[in-house]
């Protein structure tokens, strides 16, 4: 039965070494009886998931993570979820390693708040590096059981065992994990202090290898359920009406003029929130379309040409230091210090989910059933048992995937609707927002203004950076983004501002004898605001690598030689991730911006280099561009990365988040921009709000930096943070000119020719905006 | 009222009942027949989530109305494009599943059926003709690259 994959004898020896002492299976009849997990939502099924008896969700609990039932398959429950990344797939990897169980015998349940442990917001980057974590420090310990276990029953000591795909065997005899829990609980605490051994990665047989998703081939043959094929008997169809302007009130409304629509089955009024309920999808729609109602004028955001001075002048609820040394002050006021200063901007963005927002709500017996695409059930759990006055207990919110998700889009708030509509159906009622609902009402990646300062001394040498970021606040209480349906109906609900934690990265990775970054933290923002990828890490990098841009350009030294020059020193890894940088890109020294440019499209190349919250995953990158001086048309043909996120646990994975970070943030850097009058958002649509389209994709080449030995990190995000910087640096370096102002659309680019062909060689030229 | 309507839906002959004789086919699709390829992206035939073949050409089906929809048209969703009982799938999903083409894959419906069209009238295209063919065809999550990729590896296929 040895085969020849199983792990040498010394790995077991030494993982088994260590066993926990006073470690038992739950052996009780209730825990005996204990069926099968509920069932994933399998494609093809639409079911209802049968409530399931209480299982474990203490975050210390072998059980709160894993079950194995008699067959030896292997049960993950996840708190964090798969936005369309790949990370179940890498989840089940991790299990698979550590537990020594074949890939296939694991499946995950996730985002259940009835059976999954609360491990937080599926969000910056963390699916891996922490609740992978987790999990795995879970299969490491429950293996070390399951070898304790074995001992005992097989009366062949630790060291005689062989453990290979869910089976023990030693001293002729063997037992397989279905034997050994099948069915039970482990009744295990887990260590985060002192974690199980883990697998040495010399023996891995998952981790770090691309193995293909779980997910695709049903995606690709259609039968994967999203959320927007979730169904469940007797529901009904419901759409919402929103407000023509933000802060309107609904003054009157004619259901006369819906009620003859076939299929119209009732208008649900709360407030100021109104939504229609129908037997079928199309009969609601047309209900919602044609619904008449009356408003009352609101007109609370500020004209869209005046957005920066409004953010300037918005009041500071508080200012938090996030780096400071020396004495930035004085540094300035040295005399010979040549001083340059800059101020970047980034525009509101939205999310813009292809399938827009979507969700099934049930209310039975005073519970509440919702079915939706959150990354984060358990957060809004807890809305909508406040919104609702329920206890937490009474709601139940189940995560079914919907289309990719790059932060708090509209779900959440698409689940309220249901919610509310279903609760005045009497009926389970599916909502699917249209897309002006979508691109209207999810909230916003709020605008961010940033001002730079530095002083660089007579030797070039840089002797004070200072920056200060005008970012929303963040309300201390909590990551709740309020729910669209509970403001308009007037019920109760916190109310949060919860951009997410967009200080991060205003810090810089550069030791500049004098250091102040401050965040200016703003009471009010002019849209809703929530986090969108890289939520001000992108904003705050692209502001703080261009300037370091600029004095690299002042200083006439190349760019990645004096990031170099300002690093750390003992922080080898960054230094690799450049090293390999410069290889992979073939990147030639010399100061930007290149000489004598000729011609009408010139071409240039620029960098960017990010340590990802100071703290984890690092990147760099050099995007190639063309710029068109005349028509002011920029293309990117061709972007490098170099990545290091530690281990790896499916490179291939990885690559393909790196790539969708790259089209992505290179869509929201040259084009993206939400567009509003005094009253609502006015790019309701595709046409209104482009994102990049396929003649425009670059050609991406990745540099992988595997480091098995290390902990995993996030990939989810971190490679956005360093695009707009790339592509703004390689622009000025192609042309001269500097865009502080995203997105870079040609007219910018042309108000930026002309703006630098006014002025005096010498001067660093300066373009933040082209209103005239 | 409702109306018996007739079509003609992955080789099968179906009758629906309806409302609106203009109810655009995406929704007979999805809710009538349960069908799971063809997704709602905008309904403005802006994003090509919703494309199925109509007599084999790409069809944004969230904009067209039924009444132009009759059974003498040969309607085909991502669920028929391999023929029922083949040894193996349609050359381009075959493809998209080897390139890993996919992030949440809710655009992957519109990319599949798009590039199946372009592939049967234009049999070996090169790169830049794959992404003037998918210019309409919106994803959000940047899996672009991989999505050319699978559709140059599926014209291998195909070449036989
Ligand atoms: S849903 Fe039909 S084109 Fe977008
Ligand atoms: S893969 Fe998510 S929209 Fe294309």
């Amino acid at each position: 039965m040895t085969k020849r994959l199983i792990p040498s004898r010394r790995d077991v020896l030494k993982r088994g070494g260590a066993l926990i002492v006073g470690f038992s299976f739950a052996a009780d009849a209730a825990a005996q009886q204990r069926p099968l997990p509920p069932p994933t939502i399998r494609p093809g099924l639409p079911v209802r998931v049968p409530a399931p008896p209480a299982r474990s969700l203490d975050l210390a609990d072998v059980d709160a993570y894993l079950a194995i039932d008699i067959s030896g398959t292997c049960t993950i429950y996840s708190g964090k979820v798969d936005l369309g990344t790949g990370t179940n797939t890498a989840l089940r990897q991790i299990v698979a390693e550590e537990l020594d169980i074949r890939f296939e015998n694991t499946q995950m349940v996730t985002g259940d708040t009835q059976v999954t442990p609360d491990q937080g917001t599926t969000w910056g980057s963390l699916t891996i590096q922490v609740g992978g974590m987790q999990i795995r420090n879970a299969a490491a310990t429950a293996r070390q059981a399951l070898v304790a276990e074995a001992v005992k029953r097989l009366a062949v000591k630790a060291d005689e065992l062989f453990i290979a795909d869910g089976l023990i065997t030693g001293g002729g005899s063997r037992a397989t994990y279905g034997e050994l829990v099948g069915g039970r609980a482990f009744l295990l605490k887990l260590d985060p202090a002192n974690p199980a051994p883990t697998k040495n990665p010399r023996n891995h047989k998952f981790i770090g290898r691309s193995l293909p998703r779980e997910d695709i081939p049903s995606k690709v043959m259609a039968n994967f359920t999203y959320i927007h094929d979730f169904r469940v008997p007797n529901m009904l169809h419901g759409r919402v009406v929103r407000p023509p302007a933000i802060g309107a009130r609904l003054q009157s409304v004619d259901e006369t003029s819906v009620s003859g629509i076939p299929g119209f089955i009732k208008l649900v009024r709360e407030g100021d929130f109104l939504g229609v309920v129908a037997e079928n999808e199309w009969a609601a729609i047309r209900a919602g379309r044609e619904l008449k109602a009356t408003w009352s004028p609101s007109q609370t955001l500020p004209e869209q040409d005046k957005l920066w001075d409004h953010v300037r002048n918005t009041t500071v609820a508080a200012s938090d230091t996030t780096s400071g040394t020396g004495d930035v002050e004085k540094a300035m006021a040295t005399p010979n210090a040549r001083l340059m200063k800059a101020t970047y901007d980034f525009p509101i963005n939205t999310h813009g989910s292809i399938g827009p927002s979507c969700a099934v709500a049930e209310f039975r017996d005073g519970k509440l059933t919702s079915w939706s695409a959150s990354q984060a059930t358990h957060n809004l759990r807890k809305q909508l048992a406040t919104m609702f006055g329920l206890p937490a207990e009474s709601v139940r919110c189940i995560y079914v995937e919907g289309a990719g998700c790059y932060g708090r889009n509209g779900h959440e708030d698409a689940a309220a609707d249901a919610a509310l509509l279903a609760r005045a159906a009497g009926k389970p009622v599916r909502v699917q927002w249209s897309r002006a609902d979508e691109h209207g009402w999810d909230p916003k990646g709020p605008p961010t203004l940033i001002d730079l300062r530095a002083a660089m001394d007579d030797r070039g040498n840089v002797a004070a950076w200072d920056s200060e970021f005008f970012l929303p606040q963040q309300t201390p209480s909590g990551f709740l983004v309020p729910l669209v349906a509970a403001t308009l109906a007037g019920m109760p609900a916190e109310n949060h501002i919860a951009p997410g934690n967009i200080f991060q990265n205003s810090a810089i990775p550069y030791r500049f004898p004098n250091v102040r970054t401050v965040c200016r933290r703003l009471e009010t923002t002019p849209l809703r605001p929530s986090w969108i990828r890289t939520p001000g890490r992108m904003q705050n990098t692209f502001a703080n690598e261009c300037f370091a841009d600029e004095l690299a350009a002042v200083a006439k030294i190349d760019p990645i030689e004096f990031r170099k020059k300002y690093m750390d020193p003992a922080d080898r890894r960054g230094h690799d991730v450049l090293d390999r940088l410069m290889t992979l890109a073939k990147w030639e020294k010399r100061p930007s911006p290149q000489v004598s440019p000729e011609g009408n499209v010139l071409k240039g190349r620029g960098m960017a280099y990010c340590k990802y919250e100071l703290v984890r995953t690092y990147i760099g990158a050099v995007a190639e561009v063309e710029v068109d001086r005349v028509s002011g048309q920029i293309r990117v043909p061709k972007f490098y990365v170099v990545h290091d996120c530690g281990m790896i646990i499916n490179p291939d994975g990885v690559k393909n988040q790196i790539e969708g970070n790259v089209i992505q943030t290179m869509s929201r850097t040259l084009i993206e921009e939400v567009k509003f009058n005094r009253s609502q958002v006015t790019s309701l649509d595709w046409e209104s709000y482009p994102i990049l389209t396929f003649p425009d994709i670059p050609d991406i080449v990745i540099d992988l930096i595997s480091r098995p030995a290390e902990k995993p990190w996030g990939a989810g995000e971190p490679t956005s943070a360093v695009v707009p910087s790339a592509i703004s640096n390689a622009v000025y370096d192609a042309i001269g000119v500097r865009l502080r102002s995203a997105p870079f659309t040609p007219q910018k680019v042309k108000a930026a020719v002309s703006d630098s062909a006014l002025q005096a060689p010498d001067a660093t030229p300066s373009l933040r905006r082209s209103r005239t | 009222m409702a109306i018996q309507k007739r079509l003609n839906v992955n080789g099968k002959l179906v009758v629906v009942k309806i409302d609106d004789p203009d109810m655009p086919l995406l929704y007979v699709l999805r809710d009538n027949m349960g069908l799971k390829g063809p997704k709602f992206g905008c309904g403005l035939a802006q994003c090509g989530a919703c494309t199925v073949h109509v007599e084999g050409k790409p069809v944004r089906s969230c904009v067209t109305p039924l009444s132009q929809v009759t059974d003498r048209h040969r309607v085909v969703t991502l669920e028929g494009l391999t023929p029922t009982g083949a040894r193996r799938a349609h050359p381009v999903q075959r493809a998209f599943v080897e390139e890993q083409a996919a992030q949440c894959g809710y655009c992957i419906n519109g990319m599949i059926m798009e590039s199946a069209a372009l592939l049967a009238t234009n049999k070996k295209p090169t790169e830049a003709e794959v992404k003037q063919a998918l210019a309409k065809n919106l994803c959000r999550c940047g899996t672009h690259a991989r999505i050319v990729r699978a559709v140059i590896r599926a014209s291998k296929y195909t070449q036989g």
